[in-house]
């Protein structure tokens, strides 16, 4: 099987890629949106911690 | 029990009277979209036969949702809501009086008009009264159902947009059944499947329906 | 109360919890991503080509176990918000929260994947089957429930009234799933199957099984990725959150 069979597959190339595409797009993406996000809450939470201590002192 | 019911229901009654635009209001908007779609599709009577009960059964569940979120929300506002779950009477009768009179403001005059509206599209005397009496079955079942959504969202902003997200996905097996109903008597099929299916789930609402209600209401107004 | 229940209980709480799942969600992605891999190595170089439906029912690898976990995912939501009811956990609650995205991402998979499937085997990306119907209707209670909680700012409201959500649309979807299907009947509409029963070869079934376990593994990584936020989130005054290494880093 050579290369550009393999992507044509038999003439439905765009409805098989588009399909595998789209699951590996977002399947990919939540993983990451997901790690913004902790980092998100853990920049905030020292912001917290930052902000107490000075107050403290 | 049963004069608490007739208690509640009574004065529901009375203060929907006192505001008698909200009752009117819904009702006209189900006349006015009734009436707006054989001017988007076309005044063929064949197309309009066809399109009939899906027309105004998908009216009928959005006129019944438009008054959904004013069920609880003045007594919540003003705190009659939260003594009335303080009371020692039963808290299913006392949601199930609400939502009767809810139906009897909203669902009652709505199907009662429909069998009128119904020759705007040529429908037939039998499709007519089938109409009527799965509407008749249908909107209390809408009430029911609603109540949850209404109690869910009680308070919150922004909560006109959340109910119909709640509640609508959850009306798909009346709409079904009410709207198919009435087809199967035009296409000669016989309505009495339909019907019962109808009645069952009117009857599972009627039990089950409450109950999330006030569970729902005790989480909404604590 | 016997010995089980009390070590049971103790990973409810978020401080147990939190840690628990830091060590766990890297094994689970691992075997995701070998499973993963295994399953599109099947699907492309080792399933034969149908011999009606050409390379295009390739697709049903990825179509069929989005659907599964789509509605595996609405049951365990609705499994936790009976536990939260029940035991009143927060970390239930937390938990069906954190399974929410990852379930409407996987039956928007499914109602995608549907549609470029049905395009070249019914020639119409749209078919108004029973099962397509029905999947996305519950996109529509995902939505639903995923609105809800972004709604409600009480987070201890939020979690009661998402569970209720949640056990309303669980008695529903079987009433929902019956009448679409007798509705589809009466109109005749197109009822498809997208497996053909015995026409299958096992190892396509074997192919779906294990991109199905892979998806599974993800699900479990992501939902507790998520549900570690979540618990950052709203427990960021405790003292067990400020003592945290990865906040001095």
């Amino acid at each position: 099987m050579n290369l550009v069979e393999f992507f044509d597959m038999g003439g439905y190339a765009l409805y098989v890629w588009s399909s595998f595409g789209a699951t590996a797009i977002l399947m990919i993406a939540e993983p990451l949106l997901l790690r913004t996000r902790r980092r998100n809450v853990l920049r905030r939470i020292a912001r917290l911690i930052r902000i107490q201590t000075e107050e403290q002192s | 029990m049963f004069s608490i019911f007739r208690a509640i229901v009574l004065r529901d009654l009375t203060l929907a009277m006192r505001r008698r635009s909200d009752v009117l209001s819904a009702l006209f908007f189900f006349v006015i979209v009734v009436s707006l779609f054989p001017l988007g599709i076309g005044p063929e009577l064949e197309t309009l036969r066809l399109i009939a009960p899906g027309v105004f059964w998908v009216a009928a569940l959005l006129a019944s949702m438009l008054a959904l979120e004013k069920l609880f929300a003045a007594d919540f506002e003003d705190g009659t809501l939260e003594q009335m779950l303080l009371t020692p009477q039963p808290d299913f009768i006392l949601v199930l009086g609400k939502i009767f009179a809810h139906w009897l403001v909203t669902g009652v005059p709505l199907a009662l008009l429909a069998p009128l509206l119904g020759l705007q599209y040529d429908l037939d005397t039998e499709p007519l009264w089938i109409l009527m009496l799965t509407l008749l079955l249908g909107t209390p079942a809408l009430s029911l159902i609603g109540a949850i959504g209404a109690a869910l969202t009680l308070g919150l902003r922004g909560s006109g947009v959340l109910v119909p997200l709640l509640v609508l996905p959850l009306y798909i097996p009346v709409l079904i059944f009410g709207a198919g109903a009435v087809e199967a008597n035009v296409s000669g099929l016989g309505a009495a499947g339909h019907i019962y299916m109808l009645s069952a789930i009117l009857l599972l609402a009627l039990v089950a329906a409450p109950l999330a209600t006030v569970a729902a209401l005790r989480i909404s107004a604590e | 109360m016997n010995n089980a229940s009390i070590n049971w209980f103790k990973y409810s709480s978020p401080a147990t919890f939190y840690p628990l799942a830091g060590r766990l969600i890297p094994w689970f992605m691992a075997i995701a991503v070998i499973l993963i891999g295994i399953g599109l190595y099947l699907s492309f170089f080792v399933a034969p080509t149908d011999y009606k439906q050409g390379e295009g029912y390739r697709i049903i690898f990825v179509h069929v176990p989005a659907a599964w976990m789509s509605m595996f995912i609405y049951l365990i939501m609705a499994f936790w918000a009976v536990m939260g009811l029940v035991f009143n956990t927060r970390l239930s609650a937390m938990m069906s929260q954190a399974l929410a995205p990852t379930g409407a991402m996987f039956t928007f998979l499914a109602l995608w994947t549907g549609a470029f499937w049905g395009k070249p085997m019914w020639g119409t990306w749209w078919v108004w089957d029973a099962r397509l119907t029905s999947e996305l209707i519950l996109f529509f209670l995902y939505i639903g429930f995923i609105a809800l909680q972004g709604a409600i700012d009480d987070t201890r409201r939020g979690d009661r009234a998402g569970a209720i959500l949640l056990l309303v649309g669980v008695v529903n979807i079987p009433i929902i799933y019956f009448s679409v299907k007798w509705w589809n009947t009466l109109h005749q509409g197109a009822s498809i199957s997208v497996t053909q029963g015995s026409s299958m070869a096992s190892i396509m079934l074997n192919t779906m099984l294990i991109m199905a376990l892979g998806f599974w593994a993800y699900t479990i990584a992501v939902a507790l990725s998520r549900a570690r936020s979540i618990i950052l989130e709203r427990e960021m005054d405790s003292q067990w959150v400020r003592e945290l290494q990865e906040i001095r880093q």
